[in-house]
């Protein structure tokens, strides 16, 4: 545990990549393999279940700093993290412990799952009252499951690699799946012998970055495969010995949810993985994605939603064919032999590529994105391999600008972790009638100067106080910009938005300038 | 009479029968209320710390939010004469100064001013009026700081407390381990080759900072703000090392520890220095927030206010029939306070710590 408080101390004081990576590397070359597997699986952000209620946790770490339940609602709205607030808050630490982390998980965390509460707590208490502030800080995060700090999954993939000598796409291919923290998961992690046995396993998604400048500067046309960017869940299907699996783009196993496609796996080839997008599909056409929404959060499926809301594959690319890892292999014969296998009439349908020989022609049809329900286009490289990761160069999502309204700030209140403290959640209004209308939340998108004249603006500018709320004067306006808007009676403006942020602070307008309700009802799809 | 009280918690609790609140006795006159220059003393014509100018005024510290220039004349504990002198930017200013607890009358009170800890000259007002004592704190902190006075702790009716750091997640580290952690960070940077850009408050953080570290790890370099209030201290006989001043256009000299203020912190001036580790020290630095939103390296809980026991402990010792709280987390503090059985008031006053980080952090312009 002293290594991995270390660790994450040191993880959390540099904001430099190269700096990260150093502490990184130090941690797992002196770890031992069990210490390693676990630490290797928080920091990629898996977390045990859920093992305690917050709720209790705050109870236990109230009674145990000697706080009122008040005051400590006080501190948590300064720190803005649950586990570092316990930290702070507990009694001075007399001790450190010098157990390794995979005794303090395995023998002290897991077991507290299953044990009535008066245990837990005295686990609990006793863990804390054996540690000093940075482990008991990096153990309350074990036990919260919000482990995160300040590594993306391929910085530790790079960590990886970079102790163990193995590939960093290697690495990345053997985290995904399912995998136990054993010392001998982290053994076979780092292992030279590349013989693999996980039939689950997935491939790292490709992902692209927006287009950056014109699109002309791309070259030939004919040199890009032109599909749709459709807006449904990122998933890959894969189908290896007579078994079908499903995966999302956040590694979880979605395969039971949609059972359309887990027949669909039985049509295909032994030895197939298909990245492709989980979309609601009837008649040859999406749904809106709120459809979804309707089957995402169901347990059980009847046959009524399955009915209703049917789902395709849109299949985007062939990533392993007939038993074989075809990644390297450029895109145009991907995409051939992805059409040779795909089985006729079925779920999956193959995302249709849009004639590429002019971008002016392309630019003037991807005007129709909203009518067709997609949010523009993605542009592929044709003798592009199929890479781990974003990357910039082969593949580019072009976006349909998004809808854009100006509305004033109504609310704000303080933001989490990095932004704990400063108000920086605002709440958008627009006019009805003559008053403010709540209509979007936003969070992102303007610079740390701007957030902070924005946190004094709110805090001189308060007319009331709602816990952490705060109402202001309605006085600043900012250009939202958005992707999606549908009718929503869930919000008091009758509207739901889709991905909203803060593109631009208009302080040029005053807020009786900010747009009405009216403007953005006409932004609404017609009704069918 | 201007005086508010909290308005989230009732002024008393747990008292079998409730009292009229402010319940006033015979002698406990208001001594001090709030203007709309800031705190006043009717019964002897002057402000403390007035944020609009005003014919008297005593200052508690050369803070640019506690010293504010205009007044017609000001009153400062001796050792803080030269800093009032600089942070008014005005050589005409009428600045009077008298040593800590010397007693003055101004109209109908007594007033002697006793040293708060928080930095060289940094003074608690005592006020006595027909046998009431009053104390303003200005702010103040109990840490040892070899470049100023000591905290005096003093016996009153009221006490007029900051409130900047009151929450129970404020709890200061020793000095000894905090100027490990600084001497420990600049030699690994040095070894590095990187320079220590250390952000602080130019006025009296810094100072307290080279009394601190190691100078013989390496060359100190001094931003023109701490150098400016540096040489006051040196003048009044407090040793702090040399200190570099960059020239324009010069190398950068890795292996440096350079103090700045805050303010600094996303100027060009940082350009000249090559290689950087970016350091804050400040109590803020206790939340890991407040350093990763400034793309800090690393953060040192340093600061030159009270953390939460020493607001306590200081409360408590004045033994204050009434406390009240200004600048900070004022509310949370009065509520505490009231919890414990204590009659408490807030006052509105504009200071900057106003339950924001952005004083400290902002620093000299």
């Amino acid at each position: 545990m002293k290594l991995f408080a270390e660790l994450y101390a040191a993880l959390d004081q540099t904001t430099k990549t190269n700096g990260k990576i150093a502490a990184l590397t130090r941690y797992l070359s002196q770890a031992p393999a069990e210490d390693a597997a676990w630490a290797v699986s928080f920091l990629i952000g898996r977390r045990p279940k859920r093992l305690l209620e917050s709720r209790k946790l705050a109870e236990w770490a109230i009674a145990e700093a000697a706080v009122p339940d008040w005051l400590f609602g006080e501190c948590y709205h300064a720190v803005g993290d649950f586990a570092e607030t316990i930290a702070l808050l507990l009694p001075p630490a007399e001790t450190s412990s010098p157990l390794p982390l995979h005794e303090w998980v395995e023998e002290r965390l897991l077991p507290m799952r299953d044990s009535p509460d008066d245990v837990r707590r005295a686990q609990l208490v006793s863990a804390w009252r054996e540690m000093d502030e940075g482990q008991r800080f990096a153990w309350n995060k074990l036990i919260t499951g919000e482990f995160r700090v300040g590594v993306s999954q391929s910085l530790v993939v790079r960590a990886i690699a970079e102790t163990s000598g193995v590939s960093a796409e290697t690495i990345a291919h053997r985290l995904m799946g399912e995998w136990q923290p054993t010392p001998d998961f982290w053994r076979r992690l780092i292992a030279a012998d590349s013989s693999d046995a996980d039939i689950s396993r997935p491939y790292p998604f490709c992902l692209a970055y927006p287009l950056e400048g014109a699109v002309e500067d791309l070259g030939d046309p004919r040199e890009w495969q032109v599909e749709w960017k459709w807006d449904g869940i990122r998933a890959q299907l894969i189908r290896r010995q007579f078994r079908t699996f499903l995966w999302s783009r956040g590694e979880e196993l979605i395969t039971e949810r949609f059972p359309e496609l887990e027949a669909l796996g039985a049509l295909l080839p032994e030895g197939t993985a298909i990245d492709g997008e989980v979309m609601p599909w009837k008649d040859a056409a999406p749904l809106p994605f709120a459809q979804m929404q309707r089957r995402i959060g169901r347990k059980v499926l009847g046959p009524k939603i399955l009915a209703e809301v049917p789902v395709a594959l849109i299949a985007y690319d062939l990533l392993e064919f007939r038993g074989e890892d075809v990644r390297e292999r450029p895109l145009s014969w991907r995409r051939e032999q992805l059409e040779s296998i795909a089985p006729p009439n079925s779920a999956l349908v193959l995302s249709p590529i849009v004639p590429s020989t002019d971008w002016a022609e392309l630019t003037r049809l991807r005007q129709e994105s909203r009518t067709r329900k997609v949010e523009g286009f993605m542009l592929k490289r044709l003798d592009s391999p199929y890479r781990v990761g974003r990357r910039r160069g082969d593949w580019w999502k072009w976006k349909i600008e998004p809808y854009s309204v100006d509305a004033v700030l109504i609310y704000a209140q303080p933001g989490n972790g990095r932004r704990a403290s400063l108000f920086t959640d605002y709440t958008f209004g627009v006019w009805d009638e003559g008053k403010l209308v709540p209509f979007a939340k936003a969070y992102s998108g303007l610079s740390d100067e701007e957030i902070r004249e924005v946190d004094s603006f709110v805090r001189h500018n308060t007319v009331e106080k709602f816990g952490p709320v705060r109402h202001v004067k309605p006085e600043l306006v900012f250009e939202l910009a958005f992707e999606g808007i549908q009718r929503s009676s869930r919000h008091r403006s009758g509207i739901a938005v889709r991905f909203p942020r803060m593109a631009r602070w208009r302080k040029d307008k005053t807020a009786e300038q900010a747009d009405s309700i009216d403007t953005i009802r006409a932004l609404l799809p017609s009704q069918v | 009479m201007i005086l508010t009280y909290t308005s989230e918690t009732p002024p008393l609790s747990s008292s079998a029968r409730p009292r009229p609140f402010p319940r006033l006795s015979r002698h406990n006159r208001c001594v001090i209320e709030l203007s709309d220059a800031g705190l006043y003393c009717p019964a002897g014509g002057f402000h403390i710390d007035p944020w609009a100018p005003v014919d008297r005024a005593i200052i508690t510290h050369a803070h640019s939010d506690h010293a504010r220039p205009g007044s017609r004349t000001y009153l400062t504990a001796q050792p803080g004469h030269s800093l009032l002198r600089a942070r008014l930017a005005d050589d005409a200013a009428s600045i009077e100064s008298i040593p800590y607890g010397h007693r003055v009358t101004l109209g109908d009170v007594t007033v002697s001013l006793h040293p708060s800890g928080h930095i060289l000259g940094a003074a608690q007002i005592r006020i006595e009026h027909a046998g009431q004592v009053w104390v303003v704190s200005g702010d103040y902190k109990l840490a040892p700081d070899p470049t100023c006075q000591p905290f005096e702790p003093l016996r009153c009716d009221a006490f007029v407390t900051e409130s900047t750091f009151a929450l129970p997640i404020y709890r200061w580290p020793s000095e000894a381990a905090i100027a490990a952690e600084i001497n420990a960070w600049w030699i690994a940077n040095r070894d590095a080759n990187r320079a220590s850009m250390l952000f602080a408050y130019p006025l009296g953080k810094a100072q307290r900072i080279l009394s601190m570290v190691d100078a013989t790890i390496g060359p100190i370099v001094a931003h023109g703000a701490v150098e400016k209030y540096s040489a006051i201290y040196r003048a009044h006989g407090i040793a702090l090392p040399a200190m570099w001043q960059p020239l324009p256009g010069s190398q950068p000299t890795p292996g440096a520890l350079v103090l700045a203020p805050p303010s600094a912190m996303s100027s060009p001036w940082l350009k000249r220095f090559g290689v950087i580790s970016r350091a804050m020290a400040s109590g803020w630095m206790r939340i890991r927030g407040a350093r990763r939103r400034r793309s800090l390296d690393r953060g040192f809980v340093l600061s030159d206010h009270a953390d939460w026991p020493a607001l306590l402990s200081v409360i408590n010792e004045t033994r204050a029939e009434t406390v009240w709280v200004t600048h900070g987390y004022r509310a949370q503090l009065a509520r505490w306070l009231e919890e414990q059985g204590r009659r408490v008031g807030t006052l509105d006053v504009q200071f900057e710590a106003e339950e924001s980080e952005g004083a400290e952090a902002e620093g000299e312009q």
